[in-house]
């Protein structure tokens, strides 16, 4: 589904995505991990084209990325700090985001319902805490069922109930055949919804396996263990 | 795309500053016009408001109003919208609503005071010259790194256009005064677009002194037919170059 | 006693009747020719010229006549001569159309020209496309009234004046219209005239153009979108009240030249829309008041050759540059004019400002040195420099000032 082919991205002269290659599946969910600076960011906003690659090429779908739009509204996009201008209300927000995709399909409205955001739809977004903001960010993602799903840091600011919510909403969403990638360092909470995990450090990949094969090669019982090991093992 | 202008539209609105700018502008306005003796005059002192306010408040509004929507940006860039669009919204929204500013504010004391060819004129120089810097304040915005750096080009270019600029052509024609520079000083004058609208102002206002000693040059230069062809192209010019490269910077740029 | 001057009277009266023919012109008339009729006629008669065309060019009037044109007949001096020559005193010429006198660089053919003679009127003709259409010289108490003078005039070579008069005295010279001239009226020489309601526009050189010519009078005449505007010179007494100077625009161009002009009177005018609306050069002691100065490139501009000039409670409004000179030295005096780009305030409420006036713009200086820097005109830096300039003067001569500006425009209409 998502394929990065050769993609470099260089900020001066430090190189963000250091020629990755990469292939996506569906029904995966995928967890891209690793240190801070180490390039994941950067790579979920090139394959958004918030960041325009230095050099190679992404295709969804089969088809590049460059020069072409449509492609995103196959992604729900949850960012990590949701910004959205400050003068307009939640409803504003949605309604806007919505007049945007302008497309007719029903929506997904099962965050928006078990959030509770209907009550405080006229609340303007820069009187909202960081939590209701995620909350917000979240329902957009998958309001509009997306094929791809794009969530970076998606609990980091939740409180446990509507992290569990979210979790919830993300294992099904899992299940109905959809691709989700999920950057996160509280790998622990998402024990039960990761599929795959791809591992990068400096700008590139260290691995990408699936939880199953991760388990049993290390002998480990969590993720967070597993990974551990397997990079003590790397460097040793 | 209209949903989109709509929507800055209605974001800009909501920031007060334009606002605050289009009664300022009345406030001049009105005044103006009852406290000048003479229509003629009061266009004058409009003239040195358009020339002085409407670029400095039209380019550093731009420039603020892009910095503080980096977010509303990201946000839009993460939809499936083409970068152009969402940059010619922009464009096209703050567009409107400078121009739409000076229209409240200037534009009804200018047709209720001084209906003539002279308020026309005053009309529409300050809409090239809102429009000019507007997009000056786009290029400037996606070329500098921080809002404090773009708030200084953007005062860098209005001082650089409205006195530096006058300052080097004034020392160069005493430098070449016994020289023929009628030619090359008058097509430096009108690569500067606020020269450029203040000597369109000037061939109305001040005609009578123009037709003396370097009238021949001023009519063959400015003042025919194809004259105001030119100066109409080169002020449009001066609102697609600096909107155009703005455009291709932004379609390249990681948010 | 008074029996007998009655007598007398009616007899010299009867007797006048007598002598005085009329003779009629025109193809179904006894005379069929001008020429004709003026040989068979008599001091003191009129002739009666019918309408028609009429080709006997040039006419001599040798009589003291007078001719009157019935329904405008034509005269034509099909652009080889002189159209009518006046050499009598006491003609009275009126009522016809004179057209296509001829052209010379050596003599100055005229449509009318009077020469040497006294009391001549020429009332009511049309000169159409003459040389010169009326020239007078070495005449005296001749009437030039009500004609309508145009010609097409290209260019100063080819090109005579509209009323010409040389070495003359005692002309009235009375509601005319001048067009497409080289000068509309001219003198030269010409002492104890007056000129008054005429309109002399479109000509491609001066509007009014005299010199040497002493003790005379323009009043309510118009002069508008002249070549070069009016130029008058080297003369004494002229009293010039309520013309108007309109639209003389143009490099070189003045609304009014003040060339050597001096003792002179110049009031109630109104100088409206000219590149220069007054050029004072060697002016002295003339008194310039209440005069209109409005919507000029310039209103004044004294040269340092002036002395002694009063300018005061005139209107200086919506000019460019209100005035300008060329030197540091000011011998003239402004007092109780009104500026309207005076920023001062009168709170003794007595109409005139609390504080003086430099009516000099810093700029108009750096123009007179630097035409090109006209370029550069109300852009913000030059409007720095002229608010720091009346601040503190440093540059403009101290003492070109009106120290008592008047704080109203006079209303003079």
């Amino acid at each position: 589904m998502i394929e990065l082919k050769e993609v470099s991205k260089n900020f001066g002269l430090t190189h963000a995505l250091n020629n990755v290659n990469l292939k996506l599946g569906s029904e995966q969910c995928i967890g891209l991990i690793g240190p801070n600076a180490c390039g994941k960011t950067t790579m979920i906003k090139s394959i958004l084209s918030i960041v325009v690659p230095t050099a190679g090429d992404i295709l969804i779908d089969g088809k590049s990325i460059k020069n072409d739009v449509s492609y995103k509204s196959l992604i729900g996009y949850m960012p990590q700090i949701g910004r959205y201008p400050e003068n307009m209300s939640i409803g504003q927000v949605v309604d806007m985001i919505k007049s945007i995709r302008n497309n007719e399909q029903v929506l997904d409205l099962e965050l928006w319902d078990a959030f509770n955001l209907d009550s405080m739809k006229d609340k303007k977004m820069h009187a909202l805490s960081g939590g209701t903001i995620q909350k917000v960010s979240a329902t957009i993602a998958f309001m509009f069922n997306p094929k791809i799903l794009i969530l970076d840091e998606p609990t980091a600011g939740l409180d446990p109930l509507a992290s569990e919510i979210l979790r919830d909403k993300i294992k099904k969403e899992r299940n109905n055949g959809k691709l989700i990638i999920i950057t996160s360092h509280l790998l622990n909470e998402l024990n039960d919804v990761l599929s795959h995990i791809v591992f990068m450090e400096e700008g590139k990949i260290v691995f990408y396996k699936d939880i199953e094969s991760l388990l049993e090669e290390t002998g480990q019982p969590l993720i967070s263990k597993a990974i551990s090991y397997l990079l003590k093992n790397l460097k040793g | 795309m209209n949903k989109l202008i709509g929507l800055v539209i209605k974001d800009i609105l909501k920031s007060k500053v334009i606002i605050i700018y289009t009664l300022f502008l009345a406030a001049f306005g009105w005044s103006v016009f009852s406290l000048e003796s003479s229509s003629a005059k009061g266009a004058l002192s409009l003239l040195n408001i358009i020339l002085l306010s409407v670029p400095l408040v039209s380019i550093i509004f731009g420039n603020i109003y892009i910095y503080n929507s980096r977010e509303f940006i990201e946000l839009l860039v993460s939809q499936p919208i083409k970068r152009s669009t969402i940059w010619n919204s922009i464009f096209i929204a703050l567009l409107i609503a400078v121009n739409l500013a000076f229209l409240i504010g200037i534009g009804i004391p200018v047709m209720i005071f001084s209906s003539n060819l002279i308020g026309l004129s005053v009309l529409l120089t300050g809409l090239f010259i809102g429009s000019i810097f507007t997009a000056l304040a786009l290029m400037g915005s996606i070329i500098t790194k921080d809002k404090a750096r773009g708030i200084g080009l953007s005062i860098m270019i209005w001082l650089f256009l409205t006195l530096i600029y006058d300052g080097l052509l004034l020392f160069l024609m005493f430098q070449f005064a016994d020289y023929p520079i009628e030619k090359p000083m008058a097509l430096f004058s009108s690569l500067n677009p606020i020269d450029l609208a203040r000597i369109q102002m000037l061939l109305q206002i001040d005609e009578s002194a123009l037709m003396g000693y370097t009238g021949a040059i001023f009519k063959k230069f400015f003042g025919n037919f194809y004259g105001y062809i030119i100066t109409i192209v080169l002020l449009m010019l001066w609102v697609i170059i600096p909107y155009w490269i703005s455009l291709i910077k932004f379609k390249k740029k990681d948010l | 006693m008074i029996r007998l001057l009655y007598v007398i009277l009616l007899l010299l009266f009867i007797s006048n009747i007598v002598q005085a023919k009329q003779i009629q012109v025109g193809s179904k008339h006894q005379y069929k020719t001008i020429k004709a009729a003026i040989d068979s006629a008599l001091d003191g008669d009129t002739i009666f010229i019918n309408s028609g065309m009429y080709k006997e060019c040039p006419v001599i009037v040798d009589k003291k006549i007078t001719m009157i044109g019935v329904d405008r007949p034509i005269l034509d001096g099909e652009h080889k001569h002189e159209v009518v020559s006046i050499k009598a005193d006491s003609v009275v010429f009126k009522g016809f159309r004179i057209q296509n006198s001829g052209v010379s660089s050596i003599n100055d053919i005229g449509g009318i020209k009077v020469y040497d003679r006294r009391w001549v009127s020429i009332v009511d003709n049309v000169l159409d496309n003459n040389f010169f259409a009326i020239y007078l010289q070495y005449s005296k108490h001749c009437l030039v009234k009500d004609n309508i003078i145009k010609s097409n005039a290209h260019d100063e070579q080819n090109s005579g004046n509209g009323i010409h008069c040389w070495k003359s005295d005692s002309l009235q010279i009375i509601h005319n219209v001048i067009e497409g001239h080289r000068d509309g009226i001219y003198f030269e020489f010409v002492k104890e005239s007056i000129v008054w309601r005429n309109i002399a526009r479109n000509n491609i050189r001066y509007g009014l153009h005299f010199m040497f010519s002493h003790n005379d009078s323009y009043f309510t005449n118009i002069f508008e979108n002249n070549g070069a505007g009016i130029a008058v010179m080297y003369t004494k007494h002229v009293f010039m009240a309520n013309n108007t100077f309109i639209n003389n625009t143009g490099d070189a161009c003045y609304g009014l030249l003040l060339k050597d002009i001096s003792d002179s009177y110049i009031k109630g005018n109104r100088f409206q829309g000219n590149t220069i609306a007054m050029f004072l050069e060697g002016a002295n002691r003339n008194i310039i008041t209440k005069n209109i100065i409005t919507e000029n490139g310039w209103g004044m501009k004294v040269q340092a050759n002036c002395e002694d000039n009063q300018i005061f409670e005139n209107n200086f409004t919506a000019n460019t540059f209100d005035v300008a000179t060329n030197g540091s030295l000011v011998m003239s005096y402004f007092k109780k004019n009104y500026w309207d780009k005076y920023e001062g305030y009168d709170l003794d409420k007595d109409g005139i400002g609390d504080i003086p006036y430099h009516p000099l713009s810093v700029y108009s200086y750096v123009i007179e040195q630097n035409p090109i820097s006209m370029l550069l005109f109300r852009s913000f830096m030059v409007t720095l420099m002229d608010r720091t300039e009346r601040l503190i003067p440093s540059i403009t001569p101290e003492a070109f000032v009106d120290l008592t500006p008047a704080f109203k425009p006079y209303k003079y209409d």
